[in-house]
C-alpha cells in the first residue's frame, strides 16, 4: 500500500468512530487518557496554541492522541514543522499526504538564510547544522506566529535532562529553559500561567516509553513513515553509523560506494545524521518484537546527542525541542 | 505467515508483561543512604540499560564517580550537569522499567529538608513511597519528614528498605531495632502497609536477588513486592465526579463535555447536575474516537453528551446528582509552601483546582506542622518547604471533596499573580459552614440610590508611593478640591487607620498585607455610602493594591501612582524617617530596606518633581471627570 492510500483510509475512521475489536492494553488506556487530559487543558487555557510537529512516530502518536481528545471536533491548532531541508524525502511524503487527508491546517518553517548560505551537516558540522536550521528556525517560527503554548513529542525515557523536565515546560521570551528553576507539577494540575512573549512547551508523551508507543501504533493502527521498516536502501558506513544515502546531495567519500542493504531506522531526523540498524523487520509485529530484544536506546542512531553527555541539556536550554 | 495472527500473537505478549499494570512509586531519602544507587540497580538488573547508555555511564564514572572502578549508579540519575558536577539530585527525575509482570514510573526526589517541596511533587502521583534508610544511621529526622510527606500526599504504601546492610555485617538484630523504632513513629499515621526488607542496594542483595548473606530474612525482595503489591484504590466506588476541561462544540447539531472522570461511573441515563449552579440533566451518550461507550469510570478522559442543554463552562463539575460535592467559598487545608517568598495571610493568589481557577486568600494560619518532630506550632507566615492548616477564602464558591476522599477534587496549587510561580500546594480537609450561614441580606436602599443622592460614582482613589513622594499632600488637595464642587468623600490615610483600626499591626511584611487588606476591606464600605475616598497609602506590593481593586466593581478602584524618585524622597525626608532607616533605628523601611513594586498600569501617573501638587490634584480630577466619576 502507498503512504498516500494509507493516510486516506486512517483519516476515514476518524468521520465513523468504530468501537474497538480489542480493547487498549489497559496501561495504554491510562497514558492515552493522561495525554488526553493534558492536550485539553493547553487547548482551554492558551490563545494559541501548537503542536511541534516532526513526522516520526512520536509526533505520529502525538497526533493520534490530539484527533482523539478533541473528537468530534479537529483539534483546535495547527502544526508547525520545522524543515531543515535535509529530512528524508518519505518523511515529507507522508507528513504532505496526511495533512491533506486529515484536513489539518500546516505550517512548515525553513531557515531559508542558512540554507541559502549552503549550510549543511558535513561541510557545517552537526552542531551548526542544528543550531541554524532546527534551533533557530524553530524560534523564528515561534516568533512569527507567537505561539503561547507548543506540543511536543518528547519522552521521559530518551534523555538524562528530559527525565527531568516537567510536563508543563516553561519559556522564557528567549525560548530558553531553566533547569534549576521550574515549576514543581503536582497531581495533574498544570500551572499554565505566563506573561506576554513567555510560553509553555507541552509533552504530552512525557510519561510513554519507546516500547509504549511501538505497542499503541500497533494497537490503534496508526499508519508510519515507510522508512521504519525494514527496506532494501542504499547506503554507506561511516564512524560505525549506517547512513542512507537519500538523495544526490550527500558527498561521497573517495572511493565510497552505496550499498544496497536491509536496513530501517528507529528514529527519523536529517538523512546524514541519523544512523540505521540492520533489520528483517518489514511489519509493525516484527518491529515490536525486535524492539523486545534490543540492546541499544533508540537514540543511539542520533549524531546529535554524541557530542557529550549534557549535550541535550544545553540544547533544550538555547531552545531546542 | 498469517499476519493477523501474528499480530494478535504480539499483542497478547505485551499484554501479558503488563498484566499488573503500572505501579508509580517514590524513593525518599538522601543521597548518601544510596538511593540513586538502588535505582540503578533496578534499572541495570531489569536490562533495561541498553549498550550505548551503559558505555556513557562508564565514562561518567571514570569521570565524576565516587564508586571507584565500579559503576556509579547515581550519575544514571543526576540528570542535571550541576548535579553530575556538585553529586546532589536537585530536581525530581522520572525513571522506567518493566518486569515480566508489571511496568514501574519511578520518581527520584531529593533528601535534604530545602527539597521538600520536590518530593512532594514526586509522592502526588505515586502508589508507594520507597524510605531508604541507611542501616548504620538508622531512623533520621529527615526519614520522619519523608514519612509524615507521603502520609499528607496520601500515599497508602511504605516500604522501608533498610540498606547497607553489608556495612552493618547484615545483622538480624540492627534490622529489627530499626524497624521497631520506625513503627512506633509511624503506625499511628494510618498507612494501608509498612514492608520493612533489608538490603544492600550496590550489590543487589534482596533487590532483585534473595540475599544469602541475609538468609535469616524470609520476606519478599524489593522487586518481589512491589511486582505483586495491590494498590488499586476504590476510586471508581465513590460518587461520580467529572471536572469539565472543555466544550466541544463542532457543529451546531453536537455540544458535549470534555474532561477526565476524577471519580465513580457514569451511564447513559445517569442523572448528573453541575455542582455549582445545581442545574440537572441526564447523560445521553459518552462519546469517544473509538466509538460510544456503556460505562466510563473513574481514570477515562471523556465527552458526555446531556439530554438538555444546560449551561455549563470549563471549571464546572459534573457530579452524580445524588452524592453532590460540598460547594462553598471558606474550606480548611493543609498547604504546603513551595516558593521563597513566605505565604502571607490575607494575600491574593490564584487557585487552581481541577478546571477551575479563581483567586483565593489565606484567611487564617491556623497552625504550622513542625513535619520533623509533627508538631503543631502557631505562625504567622509560612516559608519555603513549610506546611501549614490554614482556612482559605475563595473568591467565587468552588466545588470540591475532601482531599482523602477524592485527590483529584480536594488537590489545588497556588500561583504568584505576578511571577505567575507555582508557590503552594493544598490539600481540602473540609469545608467551613460559616460561608452558608453568614447570608447577605438584601437591603432596600442600595449602593446605587446612595450614589445617586450624591450625584456622583463612588470609588477608591488610592495614591501609592514611597514615603515621602507626596501622596498625602495630592491626595489633601484633591479632597478639598472635590469637597468644594459639592462632592461627597473620605480620607483614609496612615495616620488615621494605624492608630485605630490597624494599631495591633506593626511593619513586617505579612502585617503590611493585612493592613491593606482591612483598608481596602474598609474602602469598600465607604464605596458602598457613595463616597470618594481617597486612601493615602505607601501600599509597596502589586497583590494587595491587586487585592483592594478586587473587592469593588470595575472602574471603582483608581490607582493613582505618586512617582517620585527615591532620591527626592529622601532629601524631602519630611518626616525624619530617611535618617532614622539610615541610622537603623527604623527596620523594614520601603525603598530602603524593604521593596516597592511599582504599579505596572496606574490610571494615572504624577510626577511631583515636574509639576506642584496643586497641578497634580487638577490631573486627577481631570481623569476623574474623563472616567466620569463626577456625575
Amino acid at each position: 500500500m502507498s503512504i498516500q492510500s494509507d493516510v486516506r483510509n486512517y483519516a476515514e475512521r476518524f468521520k465513523s468512530a468504530k468501537l474497538r475489536e480489542r480493547p487498549l492494553s489497559a496501561h495504554l488506556k491510562a497514558l492515552e487518557a493522561e495525554s488526553i487530559h493534558i492536550m485539553r487543558e493547553v487547548a482551554s487555557e492558551f490563545s494559541n496554541p501548537v503542536m511541534l510537529y516532526s513526522i516520526g512516530k512520536d509526533s505520529a502518536v502525538m497526533l493520534h492522541l490530539a484527533l482523539k481528545a478533541f473528537y468530534p471536533s479537529r483539534p483546535p491548532f495547527p502544526l508547525q514543522h520545522v524543515d531543515t531541508t535535509f529530512k528524508f524525502r518519505d518523511m515529507i511524503t507522508y507528513r504532505d499526504a496526511l495533512a491533506e487527508a486529515l484536513g489539518l491546517e500546516l505550517r512548515v518553517e525553513v531557515n531559508q538564510e542558512a540554507v541559502d548560505r549552503g549550510v549543511n551537516p558535513w561541510d557545517s558540522g552537526s552542531q551548526l547544522h542544528t543550531q541554524l536550521l532546527k534551533t533557530e528556525a524553530l524560534r523564528a517560527a515561534m516568533n512569527r506566529h507567537g505561539y503561547d503554548a507548543a506540543f511536543g513529542g518528547a519522552r521521559r525515557d530518551e534523555e538524562k535532562s528530559r527525565a527531568k523536565e516537567r510536563i508543563f515546560s516553561f519559556r522564557d521570551t528567549n525560548h530558553g529553559w531553566d533547569p534549576k528553576n521550574q515549576r514543581p507539577e503536582l497531581w495533574r494540575n498544570y500551572n499554565t500561567k505566563i506573561r506576554k512573549g513567555e510560553s509553555i512547551r507541552v509533552f504530552p508523551l512525557s510519561n510513554w516509553t519507546e516500547l509504549d508507543i511501538w505497542q499503541y501504533i500497533l494497537e490503534d493502527d496508526i499508519p508510519i513513515v515507510p522508512l521504519y521498516y525494514a527496506a532494501h536502501r542504499p547506503v554507506v558506513e561511516r564512524d560505525g553509523q549506517i547512513i542512507m544515502v537519500d538523495d544526490e546531495r550527500l558527498p561521497l567519500k573517495d572511493g565510497e560506494k552505496p550499498d544496497l542493504r536491509m536496513v530501517r531506522f528507529r528514529t527519523l531526523g536529517c538523512y546524514p545524521l541519523t544512523g540505521a540498524i540492520e533489520s528483517s523487520a518489514q511489519s509493525l509485529e516484527e518491529i515490536v518484537l525486535e524492539m523486545l530484544t534490543a540492546r541499544t536506546s533508540e537514540r543511539s542512531g542520533r549524531l546529535i546527542d554524541h557530542d557529550e553527555a549534557g549535550s541535550m541539556e544545553k540544547k533544550k536550554r538555547e531552545g531546542y525541542f | 505467515m498469517d499476519t493477523q495472527n501474528s499480530r494478535t500473537d504480539v499483542m497478547d505478549r505485551l499484554t501479558q508483561s503488563g498484566q499488573h499494570g503500572v505501579l508509580r512509586f517514590l524513593t525518599c531519602g538522601s543521597v548518601d543512604d544510596g538511593k540513586s544507587t538502588l535505582i540503578g540497580r533496578l534499572l541495570f538488573d531489569s536490562k533495561l540499560l541498553f549498550e550505548d547508555q551503559i558505555n556513557v555511564l562508564e565514562r561518567d564514572s571514570r569521570k565524576h564517580g565516587t564508586a571507584g572502578d565500579e559503576i556509579d549508579f547515581a550519575l544514571l540519575l543526576d540528570g542535571l550537569e550541576a548535579e553530575r558536577e556538585q553529586g546532589i539530585t536537585i530536581d525530581v527525575a522520572y525513571r522506567f522499567f518493566a518486569t515480566e509482570k508489571r511496568k514501574f514510573v519511578v520518581a527520584d526526589t531529593p533528601g535534604h529538608e530545602q527539597y521538600t517541596r520536590n518530593m512532594a511533587t514526586g509522592a502526588s502521583t505515586a502508589d508507594v513511597a520507597v524510605m531508604m534508610i541507611d542501616a548504620r544511621k538508622g531512623v533520621l529526622v529527615q526519614t520522619l519528614r519523608h514519612t509524615y510527606i507521603a502520609r499528607m500526599m496520601g500515599i497508602r504504601h511504605i516500604v522501608l528498605a533498610v540498606n547497607k546492610m553489608d556495612l552493618v555485617e547484615h545483622g538480624r538484630t540492627r534490622f529489627h531495632e530499626i524497624v521497631a523504632d520506625y513503627m512506633k513513629n509511624a503506625e499511628e499515621l494510618g498507612f494501608e502497609t509498612i514492608t520493612p526488607i533489608p538490603m544492600s542496594a550496590r550489590y543487589g542483595d534482596n533487590v532483585t536477588r534473595h540475599s544469602e548473606s541475609m538468609s535469616w530474612y524470609k520476606g519478599p525482595t524489593l522487586i518481589e513486592h512491589l511486582e505483586d503489591l495491590d494498590v488499586t484504590t476504590d476510586i471508581e466506588s465513590e460518587p461520580f465526579r467529572m471536572p469539565v476541561q472543555w466544550v466541544n462544540r463542532p457543529n451546531l447539531n453536537f455540544r458535549g463535555y470534555s474532561g477526565t472522570i476524577v471519580s465513580g461511573k457514569v451511564k447513559p441515563g445517569d442523572a448528573i447536575v453541575v455542582s455549582q449552579s445545581g442545574l440537572a440533566a441526564n447523560v445521553e451518550r459518552i462519546v469517544t474516537a473509538d466509538g460510544d461507550l456503556e460505562m466510563a469510570q473513574a481514570g477515562d478522559a471523556v465527552t458526555l453528551v446531556l439530554n438538555h442543554e444546560i449551561d455549563i463552562s470549563r471549571g464546572d463539575v459534573l457530579a452524580a446528582a445524588e452524592e453532590r460535592p460540598e460547594v462553598s467559598d471558606q474550606f480548611a487545608a493543609e498547604i504546603l509552601w513551595m516558593a521563597e517568598d513566605d505565604l502571607l495571610p490575607g494575600r491574593s493568589y490564584l487557585l487552581k483546582i481541577g478546571t477551575a481557577s479563581t483567586p483565593a486568600t489565606i484567611s487564617a494560619l491556623k497552625h504550622k506542622v513542625d513535619i520533623n518532630t509533627y508538631e503543631k506550632k502557631p505562625s504567622r507566615k509560612l516559608e519555603m518547604n513549610g506546611i501549614g492548616m490554614c482556612n482559605v477564602s475563595t473568591a467565587r464558591p468552588i466545588a470540591f471533596d475532601p482531599y482523602h476522599t477524592i485527590r483529584d477534587m480536594g488537590a489545588f496549587i497556588l500561583i504568584d499573580r505576578f511571577t505567575n510561580q507555582t508557590v503552594g500546594a493544598g490539600m481540602i480537609s473540609f469545608g467551613l459552614r460559616r460561608a452558608s450561614n453568614i447570608h447577605h441580606h438584601a437591603m432596600d436602599v442600595t449602593k446605587a440610590d446612595r450614589a445617586q443622592l450624591k450625584a456622583q460614582k463612588p470609588a477608591i482613589l488610592w495614591f501609592t508611593g514611597l514615603s515621602g513622594a507626596g501622596k498625602s499632600t495630592v491626595a489633601n488637595i484633591v479632597e478639598r478640591k472635590l469637597a468644594t464642587a459639592g462632592h461627597h468623600t473620605y480620607s483614609l490615610d496612615g495616620d488615621n487607620v494605624r492608630h485605630g483600626l490597624n494599631r495591633d499591626l506593626g511593619f513586617t511584611d505579612e502585617d503590611r498585607v493585612e493592613n491593606i487588606r482591612r483598608i481596602g476591606e474598609v474602602g469598600k464600605l465607604f464605596v458602598e455610602a457613595g463616597l470618594l475616598v481617597t486612601c493615602s497609602f505607601i501600599s509597596p506590593f502589586r497583590s494587595e493594591r491587586r487585592m483592594v481593586r478586587e473587592l469593588v466593581e470595575e472602574g471603582e478602584f483608581i490607582e493613582v501612582f505618586v512617582d517620585t524618585p527615591l532620591e527626592v524622597c529622601m532629601e524631602r525626608d519630611p518626616k525624619g524617617l530617611y535618617k532614622k532607616a539610615k541610622a537603623g533605628e527604623i527596620k523594614n523601611f520601603t525603598g530602603f530596606d524593604s521593596p516597592y513594586e511599582e504599579p505596572e498600569a496606574p490610571e494615572i501617573r504624577v510626577d511631583t518633581t515636574s509639576i506642584s501638587a496643586e497641578e497634580a490634584a487638577d490631573q486627577v480630577i481631570a481623569k476623574l471627570k474623563e472616567l466620569g466619576r463626577l456625575g
